[in-house]
């Protein structure tokens, strides 16, 4: 029997490109540096929330509804009738907010390493393309449930495009299929959401792996492994990806997974982070809520959009800088002129930029939660102003800052010498 | 389309306002009490199903609260539904808007959407008002367009600055929005068939069961979670285990 089904191996292995020859490329011999730390978790991390994410999306599918009349009412059918609907529903809810913790946290890993820099450039631009694709992916799931925050959030997204100059109106009306969010902006938004983004989602992945291996990882040292190699002709400090690194991240897994099943089985809300409370109520084309926030991962960027001010009586210009500002991203490559990579043998300005910039991400990403009337307004003096506008206009500027003055603070900075070989 | 965002730019700034201000007080629920639960039902069947419904929560759902099918069929089921239909309500939308200027919403998920303590102060602080169309106003959604459904109850009660003579009430909470110094007093006119800690508790029940069925499964959900963090926790000491053989030989 054995023999059997070894034979038959070897007539499929004969006949495909060999998998055991994919497997040592890809994982027994990929070598990988030996120095990862705790934040070289989060892209085995994000590959697992995409494969939650897709089959339980499946799942999802199966008794969801995208008609405007029926969307609203079959999530409760999945909530209540459907035998474990309930779970399968939380799994995609909390893995779409898991996702974009585990992805920000993969980036913020290739700020701290420099892992954008020469010559990974391409696996950070691939990188960007998914985080962009990703938030695509995610506003358009977010309509699904048909509920007033799903509503009004898309009619706000959209209507962005309306206010570019010229082809604005007419573009959003294409975006919609319709003069407001309506039903064929949900059938629309459900086919993009389940295929189309995915697939674009998965060759993007695919692409940003390739690329990433055919150079080899960064490291927490941010030099390079390959150009101390042994008399085998591996890397000195690299180590087979299997099994070392599949062992250390199926550890590092099982503690995502505590903390994934922790909020979704005891707080799956998350407070209205990631499920708003007024999405509880049916999407009412007719009744605008009072505070309309988007879900959390996109309020730094809805702080830009709302912290500038209208030029010539056009919402453009906060548009444009809430493009920009995550577009900017792509560039941080040729940004950057540091002469080291990692965190650890940058000088003081660099550090600082990071410091302050990580904080401005967060200001601005609590602010974009809030109305802007959070922390009441300033005196006369200052025309009444709202206080969390104001502070979102400075933050906007230090975002800006931080990617705008790169190419100065990196280049004038007092860089640590790097060490031969990565450190432990 | 410009206007659209205008408003959704600016209106968070006047929002929160017309509805803030009432302290809330806590709604001491317990999804585990099902008396509590069982007697929520009740109410909401008696007193709240006549015009909102709770079109995606089925009758015998409620075999989660301790009741048999027949139980929920001879005692709760007041229209001519089967036992496993869902709680839809005769009133249409439109007749709802025809008589109290707005259609009264359903209540399937209402406890999520209002907060529990939400729910337990809006039911407990209706006030008599001439200047309604109803007659009868709330110190938690001014101006709401729905009567004193549990007035039998409570009894009719005024709400307004010190002046008026005053001391009944539950006096937690009765601070006003606008006080600017006048203190906002609850005065009981007419009394009802209960008095004000029998009503705490027959609104309590009923918030208690509007949070239940909101999310039926969220007993079973927490119930699951703990067998899936134990399981997690083993699974977790061999991982590491595991990892540590293998790691042992670099340095």
């Amino acid at each position: 029997m054995a023999s059997r089904l070894m034979a038959l191996w070897d007539w499929f292995d004969a006949r495909m490109p060999s998998v055991a020859e994919e497997f040592r490329k890809h994982a027994a011999e990929y070598y990988a540096p030996k120095n990862f730390n705790f934040w070289y978790f989060f892209g085995a991390l994000s590959l697992i929330v995409l494969v939650i994410q897709i089959v339980s999306g499946i799942y999802l599918t199966m008794n969801y509804k995208p008609d405007a009349a029926l969307a609203f009412g079959s999530v409760e059918y999945i909530m209540r009738d459907v035998p474990g609907g309930w779970l399968i529903r939380y799994i995609h809810s909390t893995g779409a907010s898991a996702f974009f913790v585990v992805v920000y946290l993969h980036m913020f890993r290739g700020l701290l390493y420099g892992s954008y820099k020469q010559p990974r450039e391409l696996v950070w631009v691939f990188g960007v393309l998914i985080y962009l694709t990703l938030m695509a992916e995610a506003f358009m799931g977010y309509l699904l449930p048909w509920g007033q925050m799903s509503y009004w959030g898309a009619q706000v997204i959209v209507n962005l495009f309306a206010t570019i100059p010229m082809i604005g109106p007419d573009l959003a009306l294409w975006i919609r299929g319709d003069y407001v969010v309506g039903d064929a902006t949900l059938n629309r938004f459900f086919a993009l959401h389940v295929i189309a983004i995915p697939l674009v989602l998965l060759g993007l992945v695919s692409a940003h792996i390739l690329a990433l291996h055919d150079v080899g990882s960064n490291n927490p040292d941010g030099i390079e492994i390959k150009k101390k190699k042994g008399p085998d002709g591996h890397p000195l400090d690299g180590i087979p990806f299997h099994p070392y690194y599949t062992v250390k991240d199926l550890a590092g897994a099982v503690v995502f997974m505590m903390i994934f099943c922790a909020i979704l089985f005891f707080v799956p809300e998350m407070g209205g982070y990631f499920l708003e409370y007024n999405n509880f109520i049916p999407a009412d084309p007719l009744k605008t809520p009072t505070h309309i926030a988007p879900v959390w991962y996109f309020t730094p960027y809805y702080s830009i959009l709302r912290a500038v001010p209208p030029l010539f009586n056009s919402q453009f210009p906060g548009v444009a800088l809430f493009g920009l500002s995550t577009l900017i991203l792509f560039l941080l490559p040729w940004l950057d002129r540091g002469a080291v990579k990692s965190i650890r043998y940058r000088g003081i300005l660099y550090k600082s930029a990071l410091a302050i910039f990580t904080v401005t991400f967060l200001v601005l990403g609590y602010l974009g939660t809030e109305p802007v009337t959070v922390w009441g307004q300033f005196g006369n003096w200052m025309g009444n102003a709202d206080v969390a506008t104001v502070v979102a206009r400075i933050f906007t500027v230090i975002y800006f800052a931080f990617f705008f003055l790169m190419p100065w603070y990196t280049a004038i900075d007092k860089c640590k010498p790097e060490p031969d070989r990565v450190t432990m | 389309m410009k206007k659209i965002l205008v408003v959704l730019f600016f209106v968070p700034a006047i929002a929160l306002a017309s509805e803030a201000g009432y302290r809330l007080d806590h709604a001491p629920t317990d999804p585990n009490d099902m008396l509590s639960l069982q007697a929520g039902a009740r109410t909401f069947v008696n007193y709240c199903l006549n015009c909102h419904g709770a079109q995606f929560m089925r009758y015998n759902r409620l075999t989660d609260i301790g009741l048999t099918e027949a139980q929920i069929f001879n005692n709760l089921v007041l229209t001519d539904a089967k036992v496993g239909d869902t709680m839809k309500v005769a009133l249409t939308a439109k007749d709802g808007k025809a008589m109290f200027g707005a259609a009264p919403p359903d209540l399937s998920v209402i406890a999520r959407s209002r907060s529990a303590d939400w729910l337990y102060t809006y039911l407990r602080t209706f006030y008599r008002d001439p200047k309604s169309p109803t007659g009868w106003n709330n110190a938690v959604f001014p101006q709401v367009a729905m009567p004193h459904a549990l007035w039998t109850l409570q009894g009719e009660r005024a709400y307004g600055p010190e002046s008026v003579e005053a001391k009944e009430g539950d006096g937690k909470g009765a601070e006003g929005a606008h006080g600017g110094g006048h203190e906002m007093k609850w005065t009981q006119l007419a009394p009802g068939t209960q008095n004000t800690v029998q009503y705490d508790v027959t609104v309590r029940d009923l918030v208690n069961f509007l949070e239940y069925m909101a999310e039926p499964a969220a007993s079973s959900r927490k119930r699951i979670g703990v067998v899936v963090l134990f399981f997690l926790g083993i699974l977790f000491i061999f991982a590491y285990a595991l990892k540590k053989e293998y790691w042992k030989d670099v340095h």
